[in-house]
C-alpha cells in the first residue's frame, strides 16, 4: 500500500534524489529534513528505495494526526509513525522515550528538528530534540535531508496539492562529537542541512 | 481502439523508423570507432538521445495508430508534464495555488476535452478567453498583491504554451478537409516530422560546420549555419512528403517552412525563459534531451500557426 502510494507520489511530482555525500544503504539512519509542508514526509519517503523504506519511521505530531480517524489510520497503519506530543507533556509520554524505543527496535528515523512547518523556503532554529536524541544514542547516522519545493506542492493551509518538480538532497551524515555542546551541535547539523540545499 | 490501416500513414511511419533504424547504426558505428576522450562526452549524449528517440517515435506511433482519442490523451499527458515543469521554473507565491489547481485539474482537462467532442469554437477561445480572466480573479481573491502581474502572467503564459498551443497538434483530427475526412492523423504526423526534423537537422548542421552564433545569450548552440541547414533540409522533407497532406508539394515545402520558422522561434523563446532562471534544461524528464518542453519547445510554436494556416486555405 505505501509502496503504491510513493509510486504515485513520484509520478506526481516527479521528485529527483541526489545522494551527495552518501549512499543508499538498509543502515540504521536519522533521516532529519526540513519541514514546509505535509508532504514532505511523504516525498521523503517516496523517494526512499523501497528496501530502505520499510526501515523507516517518520516522528510526527501526535496532535495533528490522531485528530481524526482517517489520519489516525492512515499514519498508525499506512505511515508507521512514532506520535509525538507537543503539549501537556509529563515523565510519562515523555517523547524522548518513543524514539529511543524505536530506534532500539533497529528502526530508522524521519526526524524533523524545526519542529513544526514553517512558512518559508529557509531553514528556521532546530530544537533540542536531535541533540537529545543523538545524547542517549550517540552512535546514530545522522543524514540531514533537504526538500526543495515541497511548500509549494502543498503550502499550509491547503489540501490540494498542485503538481510541481521537487527534489530531494541527501548530504553528509553528521555525528554528535564527544563533548561537544548542544548550540554547537544544532548549529553544526543547521549548516549541514543548508549545504544540501545548494 | 481500433488500428488504423490507412497505408500512406504507415509508409510515412515506416519511413520514420528506417530513418531512426540508420541513425542508431550509424550512432552504433561512431561508437566502436570513437576513441578519443574528448568525443566521449558528446557521444554519451548521443546515445541517450537515440534511446529517448526510441521511446518518444514508439510512443507517438501508437497513439497515432490507434485513432484520436490515444492521441489526444497522450498530447494531454506532454501538455500536463510541461506545465509543471513551467510551473517549477517560475516561481509563484502560496496565494497562487488555488489558481494552479485550476491551471491543471480544470482548464487543462477541459482543454482537451473540447477537442475530444469536437466542440471547435470553445476551444479556440476556452483558454485565450476564459482562463485568461478567471486566473488573475482567482489569484486577487487570495489577498496577496506582491509581484501581481507576474505572478499572474507567469500562469497564463504557462497554459498558453504548454496547454493552449500543444493542443493544436490533436486538434488538427479535427480539421474537416475536402476529401481527406478521414486521414486527419497524417497531418498530425507531418507536423511532427517537419518540426523535429528541423530540430534535428539544425543540431547536425550546427555541431558540423556551425559558426557564427545567432543569439549567443539565449541559445549558444544555434548558428546561422546551423539554422539555414535545418530550415532547408525540413522544408525539402516536407515538401517530399506532400503526399500524406492535401497540399501541393509546394505547398507542402512552404508548410514546412513556416512550421520550420516558427519552430526555431518557439526554441529562442523557451530558451530565454530558461537563461532568465539560470538553468540549462527545464528537467531531466528524457535522458539526452533534458525536460519535456526542452523537446517541445518548436512544437509549441509551429502546432498553432500549422493548423490555422490550414484551416484557412484548406479546411471547410
Amino acid at each position: 500500500m505505501l509502496n503504491a502510494i510513493c509510486a504515485l507520489i513520484r509520478f506526481f511530482t516527479g521528485a529527483q534524489v541526489r545522494w551527495n555525500g552518501c549512499e543508499p544503504a538498509a543502515v540504521q539512519r536519522v533521516y532529519y529534513a526540513n519541514h514546509t509542508s505535509h508532504c514532505d514526509c511523504l516525498v521523503l519517503l517516496a523517494v526512499l528505495p523501497a528496501y530502505i523504506r520499510q526501515l523507516v519511521r517518520p516522528a510526527a505530531a501526535a496532535d495533528y494526526w490522531n485528530a481524526t480517524s482517517l489520519r489516525r489510520w492512515f499514519s498508525h497503519k499506512i505511515l508507521h509513525i512514532i506520535p509525538i506530543d507537543r503539549s501537556k507533556l509529563t515523565r510519562a509520554n515523555n517523547p524522548m522515550q518513543k524514539l529511543l524505543g524505536a530506534v532500539d527496535e533497529g528502526s530508522s528515523l524521519i526526524f524533523f528538528p524545526e519542529g513544526g512547518r514553517g512558512d518559508q523556503t529557509t531553514v528556521r532554529e532546530f530544537k533540542c530534540g536531535l541533540y537529545h536524541l543523538s545524547k542517549a544514542r550517540p552512535n546514530l547516522e545522522l543524514i540531514p535531508t533537504y526538500i526543495d519545493n515541497g511548500n509549494r506542492i502543498l503550502p499550509k493551509g491547503e489540501f490540494i496539492p498542485v503538481p510541481i518538480l521537487c527534489s530531494v538532497t541527501f548530504g553528509e551524515p553528521i555525528k554528535l562529537l564527544p563533548n561537544e555542546r548542544k548550540d554547537d551541535f544544532l548549529n553544526r547539523a543547521k549548516l549541514a542541512l543548508e549545504k544540501c540545499a545548494c | 481502439m481500433e488500428i488504423t490501416h490507412d497505408k500512406q500513414l504507415l509508409t510515412m511511419l515506416g519511413a520514420i523508423f528506417a530513418t531512426l533504424s540508420s541513425a542508431t547504426i550509424a550512432t552504433l558505428i561512431l561508437n566502436l570507432r570513437s576513441k578519443s576522450e574528448k568525443v566521449a562526452a558528446l557521444l554519451a549524449n548521443l546515445n541517450a538521445r537515440m534511446k529517448s528517440w526510441w521511446v518518444m517515435i514508439a510512443i507517438f506511433s501508437f497513439a497515432i495508430l490507434t485513432g484520436g482519442t490515444t492521441s489526444i490523451l497522450l498530447f494531454s499527458i506532454v501538455s500536463f508534464l510541461a506545465l509543471r515543469e513551467f510551473i517549477t521554473l517560475t516561481p509563484t507565491r502560496t496565494a497562487d495555488h488555488r489558481s494552479l489547481n485550476w491551471a491543471f485539474f480544470v482548464i487543462l482537462p477541459i482543454n482537451y476535452l473540447l477537442i475530444a467532442v469536437h466542440w471547435y469554437a470553445m476551444f479556440a477561445i476556452f483558454i485565450p478567453v476564459y482562463a485568461f480572466l478567471w486566473i488573475p480573479i482567482r489569484s486577487a481573491l487570495a489577498g496577496d498583491s506582491e509581484d501581481f502581474l507576474a505572478r499572474t502572467a507567469k500562469i497564463q503564459w504557462g497554459l498558453m504554451v504548454c496547454v493552449y498551443f500543444v493542443s493544436y497538434a490533436p486538434a488538427l483530427l479535427n480539421l474537416s478537409i475536402p476529401g481527406h475526412e478521414q486521414h486527419m492523423a497524417r497531418l498530425l504526423c507531418f507536423l511532427v516530422l517537419v518540426v523535429q526534423t528541423s530540430d534535428i537537422m539544425q543540431y547536425v548542421f550546427g555541431k558540423i560546420f556551425g559558426k557564427r552564433k545567432i543569439v549567443p545569450n539565449i541559445s549558444p548552440n544555434k548558428t546561422v549555419e546551423g539554422f539555414v541547414g535545418g530550415v532547408l533540409s525540413a522544408t525539402i522533407v516536407g515538401a517530399c512528403f506532400y503526399w500524406v497532406t492535401p497540399f501541393q508539394p509546394w505547398q507542402a515545402g512552404v508548410m514546412a517552412l513556416i512550421i520550420s520558422l516558427a519552430g526555431f522561434g518557439g526554441g529562442i523563446v523557451m530558451s530565454a525563459i530558461k537563461r532568465d532562471r539560470g538553468v540549462k534544461d527545464y528537467s531531466a524528464l528524457i535522458p539526452g534531451h533534458g525536460g519535456m518542453i526542452d523537446r517541445i519547445d518548436s512544437l509549441c510554436f509551429a502546432a498553432p500557426i500549422f493548423f490555422h494556416l490550414t484551416r484557412y486555405f484548406f479546411a471547410h
